[in-house]
């Protein structure tokens, strides 16, 4: 909640300056320049570059003071780490009162560090010193009484923290923490944890980046980055190879003949809906989990859309041309390989572009079922032991390859279909 | 120049009927019987639905008439065939291919050396003025351009008669005026036989050596005109022959002819 709000503070905060300093350095041209009407007008609202640096700053930026990172100057108040203490009251069967006081170490998970020594002197009443060790973010438990003269006693017990009177299932603010009762007695200190997230929950982003450097080289659980990455994007490419290989003839003749049209139509339709995901229990007892059964799901995945962007390619096709080549001499054949195939292929583009992408994210939840190399196999892994860095970086790594095929995909389609929405 | 081939077509009474699901029926032509000579340049012209689409598509081949034939040189039309070159309102082109393959299309599917296509299609771009803009991409050509680039691709297949569904519909008043003496010019030097539809009556009377004009429900040929005006166009300004003494007379009249058609229909719906 807190995020969301500064998230939108630091949106409006950046909008105004930018528009305050936009208002004398952004240049005046470009035929949207002189435009009084933007609001509603599509072709005047262009992507503001400075907007979108700015919000991938503000990201890492929240990112980077909520997880107390060293690559952002500002941090919200992190989780209290050192040495601290609180004094307790006891009092005996007999209402006598004595004073001890805890001694607390406050240390960080994944790093060593000893119980406080409890110093010798001072000790005057029944009751007697404790040591505590705890972990940012943790709570630590301690019979306080186990160690006082006559704690063990029935009616011996705690009364105050700090002073302030404590009973059982109350609490007692104390420095650097919060004391809370349980209710047999005990002492529970936990440390004030500050605004930070903890590493097990989100990693600072210079962690995630070092894993990605450490696994880039040395791999996770002896599999390299490269290898995990280069298997998802095999199975992809395999499954929508095959796809296109079989969809898209499918596609041509269900577009070119009424019987082909009329006998795939229902099982097209009927495909088309159901998400490859819920394929994934049937393929796995069909084709098992293996490479057979990836490839099959990834298969299926890119099949239908292939199919229905060819069959759209040759509906597509403008019938006048069809006219036009007949007229000039050409032969069914001869339509097919340079009128209906060329014409169908900005079609074909768009849907292999879908079908990349569905595939992409199929094959990230199937090694998430089951594989023994890949991108979804090694966050899934990582998750099993709370590894939340592996994780973020894979879930990023996996956004910037899909990512980077949408781009690859554009790229060749303006150099295989330059016509494209020109006609 | 590609050589003058004698051709006769001929169409025998032919009437069109479409038969609906709903199990009536629309009759889009009724007996329509026409005679073109070799070399005859002849205009269509008539109010939207009087079946003059459908009429050209018979000649050409697309649609099958239910009743009469299209005879071309003592041969009855089954389908389109090469011999029947039609150029179309717009969008016909292949966007896919330069102009230079677009004109050569015809050739090339029929298995002409390379060779031979590129010295045709030369020549080509040199008659419809396009002699610098054989390796552009067709949509990078402008309305006008592109329409040229279809009359050439027509022409590249050398056929006995070409077929104009409107082909200067969509272009501006300038373009236009423009591209009726390219057709004039072109109908001249090669002596084609050239059917043309038209919804702009100047045209019809600047182009056609005949013209008909057709009524609808069902289609048919309500008058024919013999006109002076596509020999007189040929190589002139064509703005001088709208001047003709008799040019305005003969559009007054077509025009109120097409006027009383179109009011009939306007009154039969209501």
């Amino acid at each position: 909640m807190l995020i969301l709000i500064l998230y939108i503070s630091i949106f409006i905060l950046a909008y105004v300056i930018y528009k305050a300093i936009a208002r004398f350095t952004v240049s005046k041209i470009g035929f949207n320049a002189r435009k009084t009407v933007t609001f509603g007008d599509e072709s005047a609202v262009t992507s503001n570059r400075t907007a979108s640096i700015i919000s991938i700053i503000a990201i890492f930026l929240i990112w980077g003071a909520f997880t107390g990172s060293k690559t952002t100057p500002v941090h919200v108040p992190g989780p209290f780490v050192g040495e601290t203490s609180f004094v307790y009251t006891a009092t005996n069967p007999e209402n006598l009162t004595a004073e001890a006081r805890v001694h607390i170490r406050v240390g960080v998970m994944g790093q060593d560090f000893k119980t406080p020594k409890v110093p010798d002197k001072g000790q005057t009443g029944f009751a007697r010193d404790d040591a505590l060790k705890v972990y940012a973010w943790r709570s630590g438990l301690i019979r306080v009484q186990n160690n006082d003269e006559g704690g063990r006693v029935e009616g011996y017990r705690i009364t105050a923290v700090d002073g302030k009177p404590i009973a059982p299932k109350q609490s007692v603010e104390v420095e650097n923490g919060v004391v809370n009762m349980t209710e047999k007695g005990s002492l529970m200190f936990v440390p004030y944890a500050g605004w930070q997230m903890e590493p097990i929950w989100l990693p600072a982003p210079e962690s995630v980046i070092a894993r990605l450097v450490e696994i880039f080289f040395d791999g996770y659980q002896n599999v390299t980055l490269a290898e995990n990455i280069g298997w998802s994007l095999f199975r992809v490419f395999m499954g929508f190879a095959l796809g296109s290989l079989i969809g898209i003839p499918l596609g041509y003749a269900m577009g070119l003949n009424d019987w082909f049209r009329g006998w795939f139509d229902p099982i097209v339709e009927f495909m088309r809906p159901v998400p490859p995901l819920a394929l994934i229990p049937l393929v796995i007892i069909w084709f098992g989990i293996w490479e057979k059964g990836k490839i099959s799901l990834l298969f299926l995945a890119a099949l239908w859309i292939m199919t229905i962007s060819a069959r759209a390619g040759v509906s597509g096709v403008n019938i006048a041309k069809v006219h036009a080549a007949y007229s000039l001499g050409a032969s069914k054949f001869q339509i097919l390989m340079h009128v209906i195939m060329p014409n169908s292929l900005p079609e074909i583009f768009t849907g292999a572009r879908v079908a990349m992408g569905v595939c992409w994210g199929t094959v990230v939840a199937a090694e998430l079922v089951a594989a023994e190399k890949g991108a979804g196999k090694m966050i899934i892994a990582a998750s099993k032991f709370q590894q939340t860095d592996i994780v973020i970086m894979g879930i990023i790594m996996i956004g910037v390859i899909g990512f980077g095929i949408d781009i690859l995909m554009r790229m060749a389609e303006k150099v295989i279909v330059p016509w494209k929405g020109k006609s | 120049m590609p050589e003058i081939k004698p051709a006769n077509l001929q169409l025998d009474r032919i009437s069109m009927t479409f038969e609906l699901p709903d199990g009536n029926s629309i009759e889009a032509l009724k007996n329509i019987s026409l005679n073109l000579a070799e070399g005859e340049i002849i205009s269509v012209l008539g109010p939207s639905g009087c079946g003059k689409t459908t009429l050209l598509n018979i000649i050409a081949g697309f649609l099958a008439p239910t009743n009469g034939q299209v005879i071309l040189k003592g041969q009855q039309v089954t389908g389109p065939s090469p011999e029947r070159g039609m150029v179309f309102q717009q969008g016909a082109l292949f966007e896919w291919m330069t102009v230079r393959k677009n004109i050569g299309f015809g050739p090339a599917m029929k298995g002409v050396p390379a060779a031979r296509i590129k010295e045709a299609v030369d020549e080509l771009l040199e008659i419809v003025g396009l002699h610098d803009y054989g390796e552009k991409a067709v949509y990078e050509l402008s309305g006008g351009m592109q329409q040229r680039v279809a009359l050439a691709r027509c022409l590249a297949n050398d056929p006995d008669v070409i077929l104009m569904d409107e082909p200067l519909g969509a272009l501006d008043a300038l373009t236009r005026e423009k591209m009726q003496g390219l057709i004039l010019k072109l109908w001249k030097e090669t002596g084609k036989t050239i059917i043309l539809i038209t919804h702009a009556v100047e045209e019809a009377l600047l182009i056609g050596k005949r013209l008909l004009v057709m009524a609808p429900r069902p289609g048919h040929i309500h008058k024919e005109y013999r006109l002076p005006f596509a020999d007189l166009g040929v190589g002139s300004d064509l703005r001088e022959i709208k001047k003709h003494a008799d040019f305005n007379p003969k559009r007054e009249e077509i025009l109120s002819m097409i006027w009383e058609m179109e009011e009939e229909i306007m009154g039969r719906k209501e």
